[in-house]
């Protein structure tokens, strides 16, 4: 599965946008454009517990130790945030995954007030996920 | 948008908003149109500056010392007490204990009247309207003991069901629990009547009334439970102080529920006596502070009118049910007999997605099942949008919350 965006071309899209409501906008399309996750796929075992949103995750199996990931929700911001992530983490070697710097990343983007303060939210519960995923 | 003015019912919102400093603050760029008070409400002046005071002018643990900032902390402390019996029209100072919250004050409660109290043959009732302060405990305990748990259903408005209720009272049924004031869509339940109809079978009635003290006045000899709490922090006082309420009789009946120091009378590795309510409940050294912030609060809304106060709160419930009536594809939760709250949904809209749009126009609500999933679980919703209303808010509120809710429409729907 290929990438729409890198990390570099969202830190260009988001530095010319000065309005909020551009930002949200194109993280809606964001998460409009990640791959289907399956819906069977989307179990109790892949849902990563949160607060209100839901959100699964799961690491798909590859030979070339590489992530390939699929991740849904079911509010568009949150599957937004998850294109996001698709951009930072897809096809990243797995051993490369704990060592991205992921708030500085966000902090960038403007979007740190989804991850930053909030450690105990769904979202970041989401990235803890996929770091233990790919280290197992 | 609002015409009238800010100026209703005797009081003046703007200048009462002007003792919270946290409202005059701004968020991203946007003065804050604070409507979650019923998750917890702001701080006055009046309550940050009675905590400070005791702080810096004579703070010392309570109960203990024979000097002077002992004795005058513990004197605050105990008028702290004393101001909350009276808000609640209790007997006597000692029937209040002070708790760390409503929930601890329930799990007070479950652990040590319901453990002692309760038997595998034994129902108790609650409400599906019920906070989880108010259904945990009793889970936890049924784990331990095995008796039944019934539920009162609401009915299509959202109204308590009486009728269900009613049928429900047996005589295996030992304890009711039930909330004054439902968190999540605001419903009043008549507890008076309720109580009195769990007293026809001899059932220990327990009343949770965090977010109705706020709205509304509460005498626990006119409603006649036998036990009754609220938390402080929704109470526009801090956090970590609540109050559970009974009468003399029933607390010295009970076994404590923690052991510890300032709760006995003689201690040896032997044989310990306990001391009688409210010590008995207090182990350990309180929370001073908030004793005192908590007491601080309670005088400074005492010196509004209730009925100005319930008046204020309605004219902008109505106000926000209008405008909200007026905008397609919106539904909303709770029955006309509530106060001070209003649930709903935009559709095809998540309430995670509404909640982060609100925030980037200033407007806090709340989004999510409210700690009430059996309520949620019974509108068929899997979460809503909350927006509660307190003293300092005004139709300007709603006026930008109307605004967040059709700005959300323009970018999800």
């Amino acid at each position: 599965m290929t990438k729409k965006y890198t990390i570099a071309d969202l830190k260009e899209v988001f530095a010319l946008m000065d309005d909020w409501e551009d930002r949200y906008r194109f993280l809606i399309e964001l998460g409009e454009a990640l791959p289907l996750m399956p819906v069977e796929l989307k179990t109790e075992a892949t849902e990563v517990r949160g607060c209100t949103a839901q959100v699964w995750m799961v690491l798909l199996p590859n030979n070339d130790n590489k992530v390939d990931f699929r991740a849904d929700s079911d509010a568009q911001i949150v599957r937004g945030l998850i294109g996001v992530l698709y951009s930072i983490y897809q096809g990243q070697s797995l051993n490369e995954v704990s060592s991205i710097d992921i708030d500085g990343i966000f902090e960038d983007l403007g979007l740190s007030g989804h991850i930053s303060p909030n450690r105990r939210s769904g979202f970041f519960s989401m990235v803890e996920r996929l770091k233990t995923l790919s280290m197992a | 948008m609002s015409t009238k003015p800010t100026q209703l019912h005797g009081f003046d919102v703007e200048r009462i908003k002007k003792q919270f400093p946290a409202l005059n603050s701004q968020v991203n760029g946007k003065p804050i149109s604070f409507l979650d008070s019923a998750a917890s409400a702001q701080k006055p002046d009046a309550v940050i500056e009675a905590m400070a005071k005791v702080q810096r002018e004579h703070y010392a643990n309570v109960h203990r010392g024979l000097y002077k900032y002992s004795q005058d902390t513990t004197t605050a402390f105990e008028q702290a007490r004393h101001t909350v019996a009276t808000f609640l029209n209790a007997n006597s100072d000692n029937e209040t204990i002070f708790t760390r919250n409503a929930t601890e004050a329930i799990n007070l409660v479950a652990a040590s009247w319901g453990a002692e109290n309760l038997t595998s043959d034994d129902e108790i009732i609650l409400t599906v309207l019920e906070h989880h302060a108010n259904i945990v405990p009793w889970h936890m305990l049924r784990e331990k003991i095995g008796f039944k748990i019934k539920v009162v259903p609401i009915c299509d408005d959202g109204a308590i069901d009486l009728d269900a209720y009613q049928k429900l009272l047996t005589d295996k049924v030992k304890f009711v629990g039930l909330t004054h004031m439902s968190n999540a869509m605001g419903t009043i339940l008549p507890v008076k009547q309720m109580t009195e109809m769990a007293k026809a079978f001899g059932a220990t009635v327990l009343i949770d009334a965090s977010q109705a003290v706020v709205h509304m006045d509460v005498d626990v000899q006119n409603v006649d439970c036998d036990f009754l709490c609220f938390t402080g922090h929704k109470l526009y006082g801090p956090t970590g102080i609540g109050v559970l309420w009974a009468r003399e009789d029933v607390l010295n009946n009970m076994r404590p529920y923690q052991g510890g120091g300032e709760m006995i009378e003689k201690v040896s590795f032997e044989e310990i006596t306990y001391k009688d309510a409210p010590a008995r409940f207090e182990a350990g050294t309180p929370a001073i502070v908030e004793a005192i912030g908590l007491g601080a609060a309670i005088d400074w809304l005492g010196q509004f009118d209730t009925a100005d106060i319930q008046a204020h709160e309605r004219d902008i419930l109505d106000y926000a049910i209008q405008e909200m009536q007026k905008i397609n594809g919106v539904t909303l939760y709770g029955p006309d007999d509530r106060a001070s709250i209003l649930s709903f949904n935009i559709d095809g809209v998540h309430p995670h997605d509404a909640g982060t749009i609100f925030d980037q126009m200033g407007v806090a609500v709340r989004a999510g099942h409210h700690c009430a999933q059996p309520l949620m679980q019974a509108l068929n919703v899997s979460s809503t949008i909350r927006a509660s209303f307190a003293i300092y808010n005004a139709r300007n509120d709603v006026d930008r919350l109307i605004e967040a809710v059709n700005k959300v429409k323009k970018l999800f729907c």
